[in-house]
């Protein structure tokens, strides 16, 4: 390991972010520590996916800085800025599979581009990711061959194909029926404790948040900010903002 | 542990080393670094200590004391020789590995006994050909009833009963007529303008400039108005309908209308096809007087012609039928292109690459069929001698 556990991830620091002159989120200030499974919750339209798509690199924050381990992910140079986001995995709502690949050309394809392999090792490495992800003997298909389950589970194959750091998920569980829902959350636990990443998750899915996060933060449409943060089960007890307690008990009706 | 890829190259590449305890165990000593961005020893190495023999051990061990960092590049290693010991039955002992790197390599073998659903297999040339004739039948079908479809909401709307919004209505015309100038404008000037160009090199050389104006003219205005606006207006808006059409198909729009019992050809299509009936003449028009327009300027420009002489040989040259022949030849491609937008919108299928196949078939139709229907036209004028 390059470094001590104690140092965040990322730390996000005085965040804002808008489209065009509509402000979508402020002053946010928080820390994503190394090995955490971070959910990053809150109701629809509080900006969680755009808060993601901001430490993922696709949205320029207004204002604030985004630390990766200490590097200032938006003010770099570009290369340096690349170089990080391969130690970056995503996995888009859909899968977001390149629809004109098999699975295997699909996993192949960023490790082909960054890495000049042996022509052996990256079916070897292809059908690693597939098997730990449960695909294994799929890698001819096309991803309009399969379910949509296998499609994100696939595309949980790609975004480990670089053993990445660091994971992202966005909305895992949107769209699969209750057991398949749970059996992604335990694969994620799996591979997590297996390759050690540091995991962050946009969800708004009560069981996902209280079965897997260990810190999240819960955004607000309305402040536009951090209501609340910590360990989602600590905070559905010493919570005292109506609107979180709300969300977390899915407006009062589980008792806990 | 996962060490960081950018310290990678700084560190030893893994290796490999083979002892042999008790003449029972076979210990596979790893150091260094195994990560798949390095040269790795391969399993293959092993592959003989393994394979059945005298020497044959009776179980693999691992001792990991000096492995100083890991990712999939030693997973990939571990699972071929976890193979390798399954062919010649000798037993596995992974517990010398990381916790964490046995976890995922249990992971991966519980997972690869999930069942593999057939992939459809690829059909012989006959099974095809017979598939696409049957759905070529069931398309006709499909055609000729939207076509009957719309057909009787086209009556329905003179007996005064049906009402669609005005204002969408409204929107339709403006995106088919102002919206649509520029380009006709355009297309139609250059039309005329090459027309021209390619009529003045050869009439000049038996002195017979002044027939450009008839040349330009009769073209225009028979043949070039009529198909150059239905092309654009094919290219244009009848690929914008199919993919609106598509679009509303995967959003579930249709079926919401269908359920209230809104017919979506009353609804969607008989607009659209108001809208162009009623365009496509005025377009035509526009464009036929922008072609001679493109005529003149090279009649006057370049070959000396006053514009008063020019405009007076066009005159003469373009009788009254033919104007009227473009204009309705216009109607036809005006329905042409709002039923096969329309159509290939309706019967898109419902995800975002079947739009737009949808909006290149809705323009591939139109084209084909104007340019067929407009031969037809040829054929009947010459019979009845327009």
């Amino acid at each position: 390991m390059s470094q001590s556990p104690a140092e965040p991830h990322i730390q996000v620091r005085d965040l804002s972010l808008a489209f065009d002159r509509e402000l979508i989120l402020t002053n946010l200030n928080f820390e994503i520590k190394q090995g955490d499974i971070f959910i990053i919750m809150g109701g629809s339209g509080s900006g969680k996916s755009t808060l993601m798509k901001a430490l993922i690199g696709l949205k320029e924050p207004r204002t604030g800085t985004i630390l990766y381990q200490g590097l200032d992910f938006w003010q770099s140079e570009s290369w340096k800025r690349e170089r990080l986001l391969r130690r970056v995995g995503v996995l888009y709502q859909g899968g977001a599979l390149w629809s004109s690949m098999t699975l295997a050309e699909n996993v192949a394809l960023p490790l082909e581009q960054f890495y000049s392999l042996a022509r052996t090792r990256v079916p070897e490495l292809v059908s690693l990711k597939l098997s730990l992800v449960g695909l294994a003997g799929f890698e001819e298909y096309y991803p309009a061959e399969i379910s949509g389950g296998m499609r994100k589970r696939a595309g949980l194959a790609r975004a480990i194909a670089l053993d990445p750091d660091i994971l992202f998920f966005d909305e895992p569980s949107a769209g699969l029926d209750p057991v398949s829902a749970k059996h992604l959350d335990d694969l994620i636990l799996e591979i997590k404790k297996g390759l050690g990443t540091t995991i962050v998750v946009v969800s708004h899915e009560l069981a996902s948040i209280f079965a897997i996060g260990t810190n999240s933060v819960f955004l607000d449409a309305e402040s536009k900010t951090v209501l609340a943060s910590g360990n989602p089960e600590e905070m559905l007890h010493t919570t005292k903002e109506p609107k979180v307690q709300a969300f977390l008990t899915r407006g009062g009706t589980i008792e806990d | 542990m996962l060490m960081s890829k950018s310290t990678v190259s700084r560190q030893d590449p893994g290796k490999l080393s083979l002892e042999q305890k008790h003449g029972q165990t076979l210990t596979l000593v790893l150091s260094g670094t195994w990560s798949f961005a390095l040269e790795l020893p391969t399993a293959e190495a092993v592959r003989p200590e393994i394979a059945a023999g005298d020497r044959q051990p009776q179980k693999i061990a691992f001792d990991c004391s000096r492995l100083t960092g890991w990712d999939s590049g030693l997973l990939t290693f571990l699972i071929k020789i976890r193979d390798q010991c399954e062919q010649s039955r000798v037993k596995l002992d992974t517990s010398g590995l990381p916790p964490e790197a046995n976890r995922l390599l249990s992971l991966a073998a519980t997972n690869s006994r999930a069942p593999v659903i057939e992939k459809k297999a690829s059909r012989s040339i006959f099974f095809n050909l017979g598939q696409q004739t049957i759905r070529l039948g069931y398309s006709t079908v499909s055609f000729t009833s939207f076509l009957g479809e719309t057909l009787l909401a086209f009556l329905a709307l003179f007996r005064g009963r049906i009402r669609f919004r005005g204002q969408e209505f409204f929107r339709l015309l403006r995106e088919c007529g102002d919206q649509a100038l520029p380009i006709v404008s355009l297309i139609s000037l250059l039309v005329g303008l090459i027309l021209a160009f390619v009529g003045a090199v050869q009439l000049k050389t038996f002195g017979a400039q002044i027939y450009v104006a008839d040349l330009v003219g009769i073209a225009m205005v028979r043949e070039m108005g009529a198909i150059m606006t239905g092309i654009i207006m094919a290219g244009r808006t009848g690929a914008a309908f199919a993919a609106h059409l598509g679009t509303m198909n995967v959003n579930e729009e249709i079926d919401a209308l269908r359920t209230m019992s809104i017919s979506p050809v009353e609804f969607l299509v008989l607009p659209r096809l108001l809208v162009l009936v009623l365009m496509m003449p005025l377009l035509c028009l526009y464009a036929d007087l922008l072609g001679i327009l493109g005529g003149g300027i090279v009649g006057v420009g370049m070959l000396d012609i006053s514009p008063a002489r020019y405009l007076a040989q066009t005159q003469g040259a373009v009788a009254l039928p033919n104007l009227w022949l473009g204009l309705i030849k216009s109607v036809a491609f005006g329905i042409i292109v709002a039923l096969a937008g329309c159509y290939r919108g309706l019967t898109s299928g419902r995800s975002a690459s079947a739009v737009g196949m949808a909006a290149t078939s809705a323009v591939v139709t139109a084209i084909v069929a104007i340019i067929t229907v407009d031969g037809l036209f040829a054929v009947l004028c010459d019979i009845i001698g327009i």
